[in-house]
């Protein structure tokens, strides 16, 4: 012990009486208790919720008498009966705004990620910081760029835009406020940088040396953005899709205050089910069925790009 | 021929300022319609300029006290939400456990529902156990649906922490206590910073499940919706526009801080 | 207390690290088969293997980083086995370093002893980091020192603590080659100094060779052998050994008959002899025997001048398949009837013109020079060069 004369306060672990103890066990409930919390909020407000609406659904009788489970599923196909064109509606904005973003969103997530340089931090915050205006307040100031007889209506006009529109049914006449245009457009830009975000992440992992591989290897500009970006992107280009589509389909505030009574998607009947004519089961049946189907199109859509680990 | 090369050449950098463009457009139009004095009770159509709204933000009855009330929740929410999150996150990535697919897919189903959906099933549940709608749900619902997306920052950053730096912690003498808090904390606080930030802003602008579960409660994004119907005052676009911009210089000064830390080390 | 006789004992074999019966299985994966290895107190030890072989997991049951599955750990006359890694005496100089970020200098080397509630640090610190040569950096943060200065850190942040034993986990891994052998003289200085135990973990066996007093070639999660980096050299037990630590030749033989200077071995159209005390095979008249040379020690003759090699020395004939010349010496590969692939290292003292790919040559050398091993062996384990790296 020589050497250790001059060291500080000895540790003393084991003092003899200490001995026997039985070997230690790394506390192996400590990862449920640090669980437990959160995991409980979970199943009481997010699964229970859902046992509950779904039992909901099946419920008859009327708010003066209350509600009884009596197994009616009936409702699921009066509900799907009366309020099909909605439903049609959310798949079909939902799904023009998905692509749409991933149209016009590429391109920016791809300047960020290769070619902004010095100005990749600047355009950054400015694909964000929009997120801290409400979204309502963004949304409402569409009602002034979209106004009848506004420069933007204007324009589309003059370039016979609205021509094209019309006659796919988007638009109506001179007018885009109140038409299925301005609502996909609205759906558009609310998740814009919820397609930006999960772009950008995935190319800017990617080496821009293959870039060059690609064009030593004889590659246009073009092939190589077909055979090496974008499949490297197809992470990002899922993830962003679905963080697009799955929102887009159960919103309700774009169809409220850009559209009119034509446009109502199946979240503006949600809503007004459970919030104004007070018909729960109905509007549980059909909030079960949106998650139905949204869980399988979601679930088939995966299966199908190949990129299970999303998670 | 040259104008049609140029474009070829620079079509993402054209096409990437057009989205922005995109992007940008409705805070132009907010921020110059917070200067607008309307006639009639909607702010859609430019009039004259004035200064009114900005000199007095809560002049509208209900707004400001709309805008504490959210202000309070998101506090709450992002306080419950980060704190429930970080100890999931620790757990998902330290420890090895069974259920854990289950768990991994708890997590993640909130932010694969459609928010009516979570909106509407937690109204019923609230409905079903006759609770008071108000202040609390809003903020029981926030913490839910907030708990996820911290979870995913902060795994994100645990993940990528060097397991021997908690080893040597150990084996310099901190027990599991001091560890955490000397070491694995201080390490893992950008990632909890950032699901604390997500936090804050998903709960302070959500609207549809405090739509369903507010009672009698007003929010500002509430009171930004109510407004729509009955008349928007120019006060709304001051809020949001003073938002943007401490929002900017908020993002501008910590990179400004970050930036100085850097040449400080170099 | 203890009696006085326990004391003396304890005196004599204060520091020693005995494992007993150590092992750790993952499933059904064993990573260390049950092991028996005392570390004596004050010297410096290497667990030398591949990457896998089990090293790092012996290294981390002495720190208290894993638990084992069966056996016991001392350190001197305390079992510690039970003992969590912040209540053991021993401290580790992790493989690439895991200096805490967000601490800088002077507060990484005072971790531990902050941790042990002593007030006053600034003394011992600075002594620390003068010992190491990084007094000027104590309040840098560690990613802006160099490789080697974040090396020396970590080795400061451990030795302060005066621990019993000091483990090290690769720790010249990260550094590029001139930076390590000058970092394995420093270390070797650091430990003759402190005179504290010093059990390194290690891939390259000539880093565990010029420190370490006792080296211990792990394989597969046994210890294939244990003893002074010069006693494996000359005398490998197994093939492993041989290949592992340097290279060798081996040429199939068959023991023929015991003469005076050893046993006398048939293997090809030529006799070779082996003295027995090198042999670790059986010596079965008739046995098969894997003689082994390193190429160091084989001299290369042309054919036509092999009447002057002196008698009683082993001899081979081959034709010369390639050689390198590399400054300090000349590779030659040899194809040889009793072995394909012949190495041998000559001085570069006289070269002879006419060695040169396709010569015919003898290749001889002093049969002390040879070692037997048993002949069920693979040839060529341990030579897959990830050692080499």
């Amino acid at each position: 012990m020589a050497t250790l004369t001059e060291a500080p306060p000895p540790l003393t672990p084991a003092a003899p009486e200490k001995k026997a103890k039985p070997p230690r066990r790394r506390g192996r409930l400590v990862p449920y208790w640090l669980l437990l919390p959160g995991i409980l909020w979970l199943l009481v407000f997010f699964a229970l919720p859902m046992v509950y609406q779904a039992s909901t659904s099946v419920q008859t009788g009327s708010l003066e008498e209350g509600y009884k489970v009596t197994w009616h599923f009936a409702t699921y196909w009066d509900a799907l009966s009366e309020y099909y064109p909605q439903f049609l509606r959310s798949v079909l904005y939902a799904g023009s705004a998905t692509i749409l973003c991933l149209l016009l969103g590429y391109p920016l997530a791809y300047l960020i990620a290769f070619r902004a340089g010095r100005w990749r931090n600047l355009i950054m915050i400015l694909v964000i910081a929009p997120f801290f205006t409400s979204f309502l307040i963004r949304t409402l100031a569409w009602k002034t760029i979209l106004a009848d007889g506004g420069p933007v209506v204007g324009a589309l006009n003059t370039l016979h835009v609205l021509d094209v529109t019309s006659w796919l049914g988007m638009t109506q006449g001179d007018r885009v406020l109140a038409t299925p245009l301005a609502v996909v457009c609205g759906l558009t830009y609310n998740f814009l940088p919820f397609m930006i975000l999960p772009l950008y992440t995935s190319l800017e992992r990617i080496d821009p040396r293959l870039h060059e591989a690609a064009n030593d290897l004889y590659a246009r500009p073009v092939t190589t953005f077909r055979r090496v970006t974008f499949p490297l992107s197809m992470p990002g280009v899922v993830s962003g899709t679905l963080l697009t589509f799955i929102p887009a389909t159960g919103d309700y505030v774009n169809a409220d205050l850009l559209g009119s009574t034509d446009t109502r998607m199946v979240g503006n009947v949600i809503q007004s089910q459970f919030l104004r004519i007070l018909d729960y089961p109905t509007a549980a049946a059909l909030s079960f069925i949106l998650m139905a189907a949204i869980l399988v199109m979601v679930t088939v859509y995966i299966r199908r790009s190949g990129t299970e680990d999303l998670v | 021929m040259a104008v049609v090369n140029w474009l070829k050449r620079h079509f993402v950098v054209i096409a990437g300022l057009v989205t922005l463009a995109y992007l940008l457009l409705p805070n132009v139009v907010v921020t110059v319609f917070s200067f607008n004095r309307p006639k009639g009770r909607f702010n859609y159509e430019w009039q004259e300029f004035s200064t009114d709204a900005w000199r007095d933000p809560c002049g509208v009855s209900g707004l400001c006290g709309s805008l504490s009330v959210s202000l309070q929740i998101a506090l709450w929410a992002t306080l419950g939400a980060t704190l429930l999150g970080t100890l999931i996150a620790f757990a998902l990535v330290r420890y090895r456990f069974r259920a854990r697919g289950a768990i991994n897919s708890l997590i993640f189903l909130p932010m694969a529902m459609p928010e009516v959906v979570m909106a509407a099933s937690l109204l019923t549940l609230f409905l079903n156990m006759g609770a008071q709608l108000g202040f609390w749900t809003i903020l029981i619902a926030h913490i839910m649906f907030c708990l996820s997306f911290v979870v995913t920052a902060v795994k994100a950053r645990v993940m990528s922490m060097d397991p021997r730096l908690e080893q040597a912690a150990q084996d310099l003498y901190a027990g599991p206590v001091q560890t955490f808090l000397r070491v694995t904390l201080p390490i893992a606080a950008p990632g909890i910073a950032a699901g604390a930030l997500l936090a804050f802003a998903l709960s302070f602008d959500d609207f549809i499940i405090t739509n369903f579960n507010a009672g009698s409660t007003v929010t500002f994004p509430m009171f930004v919706w109510g407004s729509a119907q009955r008349g928007t005052p120019v006060q709304i676009n001051v809020i949001g526009t003073a938002m943007f911009v401490i929002a900017v210089l908020f993002v501008l000064a910590s990179m400004a801080v970050g930036n100085r830390r850097k040449k400080q080390k170099a | 207390m203890k009696t006085t006789k326990d004391t003396t004992t304890a005196a004599a074999h204060g520091g020693d690290v005995r494992l007993s019966g150590i092992s750790k299985t993952y499933g059904s994966f064993t990573a260390v088969h049950p092991l028996d290895l005392t570390v004596p107190e004050g010297s410096f030890f290497a667990l030398l293997g591949a990457s896998g072989c089990g090293k790092t997991t012996t290294l981390r049951m002495i720190a208290g980083l894993e638990e084992p599955s069966a056996g016991t750990v001392h350190l001197g006359d305390q079992d510690v086995t039970a003992l969590p890694p912040y209540k053991r005496p021993v401290n580790t100089v992790f493989q690439s370093y895991a200096l805490f970020p967000h601490l800088d200098i002077f507060e990484n080397v005072a971790f531990g002893l902050r941790r042990r509630g002593i007030k006053s640090v600034k003394k011992q610190v600075d002594e620390m980091l003068d010992l190491v040569q990084l007094g000027e950096q104590a309040r840098k943060k560690p990613h802006q020192l160099s490789g080697g200065q974040q090396q020396r850190v970590a080795v400061a942040r451990a030795l302060i603590n005066h621990p019993k034993v000091l483990l090290l986990d690769e720790p010249l891994g990260a550094l590029d080659l001139k930076l390590r052998r000058q970092m394995q003289l420093e270390l070797k200085r650091i430990q003759t100094e402190v005179g504290i135990t010093f059990v390194h973990v290690t891939h390259d066996q000539e880093e565990a060779m010029t420190m370490a007093d006792q080296v211990a070639v792990m394989n597969a999660g046994r210890v294939e052998q244990l003893g002074s980096p010069a006693d494996l050299y000359e005398n490998p037990r197994t093939t492993f050994v041989a290949n592992f630590l340097g290279s060798s030749n081996f040429i199939e033989a068959e023991i023929d008959s015991r003469g005076g200077d050893g046993l006398v071995l048939k293997a090809g159209g030529g006799k070779l002899v082996l003295p027995e005390a090198r042999n670790s095979a059986s010596t079965t008249t008739g046995g098969k025997v894997l003689v082994g040379v390193r190429p160091e020690k084989i001299s290369v003759t042309h054919a036509d001048e092999a009447g002057e090699i002196p008698e009683g020395r082993n001899r081979i004939t081959g034709r010369i398949a390639d050689s390198s010349f590399i400054g300090v010496s000349t590779q030659y590969v040899v194809d040889s009837p009793v072995c394909p692939e012949f190495e041998v290292y000559a001085q570069n003292i006289a070269r002879d013109p006419r060695l040169v790919p396709g010569a015919e040559v003898v290749l001889h050398w002093n049969p002390a020079h040879t070692f037997g091993l048993d002949a069920t062996q693979d040839i060529d384990a341990g030579t897959e060069e990830e050692a080499a790296v």
